[in-house]
């Protein structure tokens, strides 16, 4: 499984190269790729049904019991196969879609990439190594919600996505934590078979609800459910792949897959049972509001996934079968029904379903795809949806509310299907923005396979039984078990549930064009709720950071040296003085020999000058002296390798501020206009001097802990061969710190250049009004 | 700057500054000296040169861009730790080769190698100040 993933991150890296080689049919050779996989996991499926899971395992960080462990059990395979199957199909579609997109190979990498990653998340074994594929499809949706770039509606929705999805992933990887210390490993597989240790746990109830996070926004469940259809500024590729039977699945996935360990309990029941139904409902009333197909698309989607959540809640075992049914279903008719919604947009030039009819003589395959799955998706006989709604109604007769909800979501995705697979195609043609034609074979291809399939298995969801939805439901039970599958149940109460659906449905879309414009100029404008919580949530962070600069890091540097200083000062020193360590130190007597003391005086005195001097030349110069005897102390100490650097620092600081200098316009020595802040400046600078000294007489005061200093010593030519024991702890004792110090050293180059970049820019621009940038920091 | 005194006296003690630098940074191992002390010479002497010849001539000097002594600089710290892997060790495990020229023993090391990245960067990003600011 680990080479297999490399493999697809290695063909993500390659496919920009690939694209622009292959040109128009890069599209149909790249989807080999993720076909590749998909052969790879039903080679893999014999022995799930057979009860032998897929696994591996690679150590990866030992110390942590962390590891790269790799499993395939029946959910597993179902999600596995869902995304390389239909991975295939859109790699193909996009190549339509996007064909002549000067974005394409970008497109290629971050789709095949998120692929990778959504495989990760699905077969990973550990915590950890599951976190990071999430936090990688998090990372790579961003990037495929935000692909139109230039505009800013797509950039702000991607941030919003990201936002939501990577701050759920954040309270996840807490509960991970949690997890792992609670049971004491990351395994996935061993928490299963352990779930009473976990459940009985005081942090039990924490547990739940940080990764119960994790899920929901993942899932968009309420309240996190309105990134999703914002997330709708993707091309559709993406939205047919990510937003409906892959990414949004993957909180699903994880509440599947700890349901064993965490389940069968009166919190998880409610919590997943109240949100999911929260959920439902929220999105089947804002359903009514769209026009937009992908948007009723979106909505309706998280109409599903509340409903999966909700079954998982209930957890009982035909909530379970009903919800892997139902799961596949739903994926089998999303897809292509995003897909020829993007046909449509494609090659009419819009998706507003009230400007849209007639094109089914035009673009037969395309409605013959769209109609399929839209049967599906209004759970009308005999496709596999029929058979997942059937299923979800069985398993809660014991709750009639929950049954209330879904009967009027089922109504509500009934009008869907209605409004994207037959308002668009049936009657007379409509006059759309474009002279719409049949769609190009790449678009076909991935409708015309997908729709027939829940056709094909709804009249025969015997087909599915063995290998997969047994398996599958098998492993978020925690046991084996057995279920058949028929498409027809009998004069059961489901079935008159089921009528009772359709009719309301039939009933809601043929009013449609009525009562829908009344109630979208009611209620469309209102922007409450969650969605309004979270612009005012972002409005005051961004308004904090704000006027937090503004205070703290003001543009003017005495401003900000001051800032930095003063707090040091009076946080530090209010410390030293409460603990009563400083004041005694201070006035400790000590000798000095008579050379000290001039180097001292010598000191002062260019200190002196600096303060009092008007010429910066003078001023910088000086400084250099006090530098310079600084580093004389240095050698009085024995310290040569300090003393050395401390010459050459200074050195340097002298010329580069003497540089910057010269560029300075020459007021900018004395406060401008303004009061003259000098005392105060003196004041904090000679309390931060004060502060300094006393720290360090107070810990030279302490007897010194020299056990470093011995170990050093005893191996520094031993171990290490070198005798030069700062050298030796800085390349080789405690290489990672310089070598992070290098790159902190190469970003300050970069920062300095880019700002003296835009300084030059600017003086262009503006014919030398632009302010001064100061200059960054030496070491 | 226009100075003949300073245009004359450059030269040689760059030379002479630049052959510190690579002592200092050879010996750092065992004695005062090493990687960021070395790199700190080498760029002193090119900013001496930039600020007698000015900024192009001394970017002509050094023929390739701070930016890319920063860039191999690092590539050279990271290769040194990685070679410590490809032996089979840690990260950034020092690796010891003694070769016998004459009478005399020359230590080579992966820590020497890191302590010339460090030195290139330290050069880079020194020059990178300098020759941003002298340019018009």
């Amino acid at each position: 499984m680990l080479n297999a993933l490399l493999v697809a991150f290695a063909v993500a890296l390659a496919a920009p190269w690939s694209v622009g080689r292959l040109g128009r049919s890069a599209g149909w050779v790249l989807a080999l790729l993720p076909a590749g996989l998909t052969l790879y996991l039903l080679s893999l499926g014999r022995g799930v049904a057979a009860g032998e899971p897929y696994a591996q395992r690679l150590a990866w960080v030992p110390q942590l019991g962390v590891e790269l462990a790799f499993r395939v059990d029946g959910l597993a395979l179902m999600f596995g196969l869902l995304i390389t199957g239909i991975g295939t199909l859109v790699a193909i579609y996009a190549g339509g879609y996007l064909a002549g997109d000067r974005q394409l190979p970008r497109f290629y990498l971050l789709l095949f990439a998120f692929m990778a990653a959504m495989l990760g998340v699905v077969t990973s074994d550990d915590l950890i190594l599951l976190f990071v594929f999430w936090e990688l499809t998090s990372i790579t949706s961003f990037f495929l919600i935000g692909y139109k770039h230039e505009s800013e509606e797509s950039r702000a929705n991607a941030l919003q996505g990201l936002f939501v999805t990577a701050g759920g992933g954040l309270a996840m990887l807490a509960g991970f934590v949690l997890l792992g210390s609670m049971a004491g490993t990351f395994r996935i597989s061993e928490l299963l078979a352990s779930p009473a240790v976990l459940v009985e746990h005081p942090a039990y109830p924490a547990a739940l609800v940080l990764v119960a996070l994790g899920a929901f926004t993942k899932s968009a469940q309420w309240p996190f459910h309105f990134w999703l259809p914002n997330a709708m500024a993707a091309p559709t590729p993406v939205s047919a792949y990510l937003h409906s039977a892959t990414m949004v699945k993957a909180g699903v996935y994880l509440l599947a897959r700890l349901a064993p360990a965490l389940g069968g309990t009166p919190q998880w029941f409610w919590l997943l049972t109240l949100v999911g139904v929260a959920t439902v409902l929220g999105a089947t009333a804002l359903t009514l509001l769209q026009r937009d197909s992908k948007r009723l698309l979106a909505y309706s989607t998280i109409v599903a996934l509340g409903t999966m959540v909700l079954l998982i809640g209930v957890g009982t075992p035909a909530a379970i079968k009903a919800m892997v049914v139902f799961l596949f279903a739903h994926a089998l008719y999303k897809a292509p029904l995003f897909m020829t919604a993007g046909s449509v947009d494609h090659e009419a030039g819009t998706r507003d379903v009230t400007r849209l009819a007639g094109l089914g003589r035009k673009m037969p395959w395309t409605w013959l795809a769209a109609g399929l799955a839209g049967l599906s998706a209004a759970g009308l006989p005999p496709m596999l949806g029929f058979v997942g709604k059937e299923l979800a109604y069985e398993s809660l007769y014991g709750a009639p509310w929950l049954l209330a909800a879904l009967v009027a979501a089922g109504a509500v995705l009934l009008l869907v299907a209605f409004l994207v697979a037959w308002v668009p195609f049936a009657g007379r043609e409509a006059r759309s923005p474009q002279a719409a034609h049949e769609a190009p074979p790449s678009m076909l291809v991935g409708p015309l396979v997908i729709a027939p399939l829940g056709l094909l298995f709804g009249l025969a969801p015997g087909l599915l039984q063995d290998g997969l939805m047994r398996p599958a439901a098998a492993a978020v039970l925690g046991e084996p078990y057995a279920f058949d599958l028929y498409l027809w149940h009998g004069l059961t109460p489901a079935l008159f549930l089921s009528l009772l659906t359709v009719a309301l449905g039939v009933a809601v879309a043929a009013g449609w064009r009525r009562w829908q414009p009344a109630l979208r100029a009611r209620f469309a404008a209102v922007r409450a709720g969650p969605v309004a919580l979270y612009e005012g949530a972002w409005r005051a962070l961004l308004r904090f950071a704000e006027v937090q600069t503004r205070v703290v890091q003001p543009d003017d540097l005495r401003h900000h040296l001051t800032i930095i200083v003063a707090f040091t000062v009076v946080l530090t020193g209010a410390v030293a003085l409460w603990r009563d360590g400083l004041a005694s130190a201070l006035w400790a007597p000590a000798a000095a020999y008579l050379h000290e003391i001039l180097y001292f005086a010598v000191i002062l005195l260019a200190t002196a000058t600096v303060v009092r001097s008007h010429s910066r030349l003078v001023v910088i110069t000086s400084l250099g002296v006090v530098g310079f005897g600084v580093a004389f102390v240095f050698v009085l100490f024995a310290a040569p390798d300090l003393a050395i650097t401390q010459f050459l620092v200074d050195t340097l600081v002298v010329i580069i501020a003497a540089l910057v200098l010269i560029r300075l316009p020459s007021s900018a020595l004395r406060a401008e206009g303004g009061r003259d802040t000098r005392w105060l400046s003196g004041v904090i600078a000679i309390a931060g001097g004060a502060l300094i000294a006393g720290l360090l007489l107070a810990v030279t005061g302490l007897p010194l802990d020299d056990s470093l200093t011995r170990f050093f010593e005893a191996n520094s030519y031993p171990v290490a061969r070198g005798r030069n024991i700062v050298n030796v702890i800085l390349v080789d004792f405690r290489a990672v710190d310089t070598l992070a110090e290098v790159v902190v050293l190469a970003v300050a180059a970069a920062g300095v250049a880019a700002l003296l970049r835009r300084r030059i820019a600017g003086r262009r621009d503006d014919a030398g009004a632009g302010r001064p940038e100061s200059e960054g920091g030496d070491r | 700057m226009n100075s003949l005194i300073l245009r004359l006296t450059t030269r040689p003690i760059i030379v002479v500054l630049l052959l510190i630098s690579v002592f200092l940074l050879l010996r750092g191992h065992d004695l005062p000296g090493g990687g960021f002390i070395g790199g700190l010479v080498a760029a002193a002497a090119a900013a001496l040169y930039a600020i007698a010849f000015g900024p192009t001539a001394a970017a002509r000097l050094l023929r390739v861009r701070p930016e890319l002594l920063v860039g191999w600089g690092m590539a050279t710290t990271v290769v040194a730790g990685l070679l410590g892997m490809v032996a089979g060790r840690e990260f950034l495990t020092g690796l010891w080769w003694v070769v016998a020229v004459g009478d005399q023993e020359i230590k080579l090391s992966t820590p020497l190698l890191f302590d010339v990245g460090v030195y290139l960067v330290v050069v880079g990003v020194v020059l990178r100040f300098v020759l941003s600011l002298e340019e018009r």
